[in-house]
């Protein structure tokens, strides 16, 4: 039995650039999957590659295979590909504040989307509208159908946006950083709002972000994703209490903690590498304390750790059990 | 269509949009408005100054200038109206293609758009209606013509722009196709400012309509026009300045009111000053 999503050995480029390499991962319903790495580390494009929007924007999966419900993506047409979007796969964006049509009102939006892929009639979409609104706490619903994006709030956009990825009734939801341009106060409902559909509906929630806590509060497993990638794959837990990557574990200490002393909060020295110069051997050497010539010189394998997880270096620590 | 109500409730729209209202009343009802005929000679009554039989006066043929210039409102109006409709029309189909397509067709219509954007109007209107011939028709296809580059450049432009927006990649991962992204996504979102510009053109089109008919080239005799009015009113205008005075106020009067009350809708369709009022 294989996961509702899962990637294997998965390889993506762009014209010449070869943006990511072999990314391995498994997400199944009643899951949240974490995705995270710094911006131009793959996140979004492993999300299209998922969603099987590759070939719009002129990308194209080199090697490995990515599986949804047991069908292989590639084997299905355009045609297949879009009645998965929405049907099945639903999706956030990142900025709720160009999310929405500005010319359309917040009701009809959503309409389309289950009259499109559930074949409802108008009277039906609309209800059906109004309650996935009222689900998501959205006061005074009807009202608010009738309003234009403009009138709203971005908290109240954003869940308009999980609203419309809602709509279509899927079994996967894909949020690519879905809380980064709303105040810290709306995060949090927004992310209980996800935190919710997937222990109420069953939903698995792959979670795009570069906020560790985050990750921390929400996920239950994490793929790290460094210059195109996988660092590290594992339980929310392990990875948190002993990050085997070295990488994995510069990104937990960039978390600021309760009771922490003035100046102690890390960053990590460096960038990311853009695709064009990707440094041989470990893409992430040239900003690791523990890289050595092997680091230079050999792509480090992804090797199982004891707990069930994944992590690619020549010098991972063994992670507690 | 709520922004041209909109519109009418700021002082400079409602002074604009009133007298518009006011040149397509007159321009439909002309025919009832006035007790005397466009066409009807009456040589005695020729060169009379306005006067309460004649409000505005009688043209060299003796024949009520107020009559005349409401005919002529009704032959300016709809020729560049109809004119820029048209334009609108093909402007954005062919601007949409170019900007949706891209590729070698979007670099053919930018190169013919871009050649004919070099010259000025008037030249292409001219030249076109040298090779149709004069009349309402000419005049109609020329105007046509003459403005389809500003269309499709705008239209085009748009589109470019909106493509790459969030709403179109969130509608497309819920699984939008191609038609309903261009239909009921990139088109209504280009769509107003297309309309306060083919607004504004419209203005520059009864200039240039009321140019040919200046010229002789527009509608024929004995259809009034206001050019062709001012045409022959140029040759008199120490004898009967009237002739030559009304029709130009009337052209310079509702162009300035197309502008002005294409301002008042821009102010009402802008977004941001959409979100400034609602904050």
């Amino acid at each position: 039995m294989s996961a509702l999503l899962q990637l294997s050995g998965v390889s993506v480029a762009i014209g010449k650039a070869h943006l990511l390499e072999g990314i391995d991962l498994a997400l199944d319903r009643g899951q949240i999957l974490g995705l995270v790495g710094e911006s131009g580390s793959g996140k979004s494009l492993t999300a299209m590659a998922a969603m099987g929007l590759l070939p719009l924007i002129g990308g194209r999966v080199t090697a490995g295979e990515v599986r949804f419900d047991g069908t292989d993506l590639s084997t299905l047409g355009e045609a297949g590909r879009r009645h998965l979007r929405g049907r099945r796969i639903g999706f956030v964006t990142q900025n709720p504040m160009t999310a929405l049509d500005p010319v359309q009102r917040i009701g009809a939006q959503i309409d389309v989307v289950s009259r499109l892929h559930l074949g409802l009639d108008k009277a039906a979409a609309r209800a059906r509208t109004l309650d996935l609104m009222a689900q998501l706490r959205i006061p005074e619903a009807a009202a608010v159908a009738e309003a234009w994006p403009h009138q709203l709030s971005g908290g109240m956009k954003q869940r308009i946006v999980i609203a419309m990825a809602l709509a279509g009734d899927p079994d996967l939801i894909i949020a690519d950083e879905p809380t980064t341009a709303l105040d810290v106060t709306v995060q949090a409902q927004i992310l209980q709002i996800l935190a919710g559909l997937v222990r109420d509906r069953g939903l698995a929630l792959m979670l795009i972000t570069h906020d560790m806590g985050v990750v921390a509060q929400l996920c239950d497993r994490v793929a790290v994703l460094y210059a195109g990638r996988l660092a590290e794959e594992r339980a929310v837990g392990p990875i948190f209490a002993a990050p085997a990557h070295p990488y994995t574990r510069a990104l937990t200490l960039c978390i600021p903690r309760e009771g922490m002393a003035r100046g102690s909060l890390h960053g990590i020295p460096g960038a990311v590498p853009s695709a064009a110069a990707y440094p041989a051997g470990c893409r992430f050497h040239p900003r690791c304390a523990r890289a050595d010539a092997t680091c230079r010189a050999t792509v480090p394998a992804l090797s199982a750790l004891p707990d069930g997880g994944l992590v690619a270096c020549h010098h991972a620590e063994p992670g507690a059990p | 269509m709520r922004a041209v109500l909109r519109a009418f409730r700021r002082p400079m729209g409602a002074i604009a949009g009133g007298w518009l209202l006011a040149m397509i009343f007159v321009a439909v009802f002309a025919a009832w408005l006035t007790p005397y005929d466009y066409d009807i000679q009456a040589l005695k009554e020729a060169y009379q100054p306005p006067s309460p039989a004649h409000w505005l006066g009688t043209d060299e043929f003796g024949r009520d200038l107020l009559t005349r210039l409401f005919h002529g409102a009704r032959t300016s109006l709809s020729v560049s109206s109809i004119a820029i409709g048209i334009s609108v029309l093909c402007g954005m189909v062919l601007g949409a293609a170019a900007g949706w397509f891209g590729g070698r067709f979007d670099r053919a219509v930018t190169v013919v758009v871009d050649l004919t954007w070099s010259f000025p109007e008037i030249l292409i209107a001219l030249i076109l209606v040298a090779i149709i011939g004069p009349g309402t028709t000419g005049t109609m296809a020329a105007i046509g013509v003459a403005y389809l580059a500003q269309f499709t450049r705008l239209t085009r432009a748009q589109i470019m722009m909106l493509k790459g927006e969030t709403f179109i990649e969130a509608a497309r991962s819920l699984g939008a196709g191609n038609a309903h992204i261009l239909f009921r996504h990139l088109l209504p979102n280009a769509l107003a400012p297309v309309l306060v510009s083919a607004m504004l053109a419209t203005g520059d089109a009864i200039i240039l309509e009321a140019t040919l008919g200046f010229f002789g080239l527009g509608a024929q005799p004995p259809t009034p026009s206001w050019g062709a009015m001012m045409s022959a009113g140029s040759a008199l205008v120490f004898k009967a300045p009237w002739i030559i005075l009304f029709p130009g106020l009337a052209v310079a009067i509702t162009v300035v009111a197309i502008n002005l009350f294409g301002d008042a809708l821009i102010a009402e369709l802008d977004i941001r000053a959409r979100m400034r009022r609602a904050a």
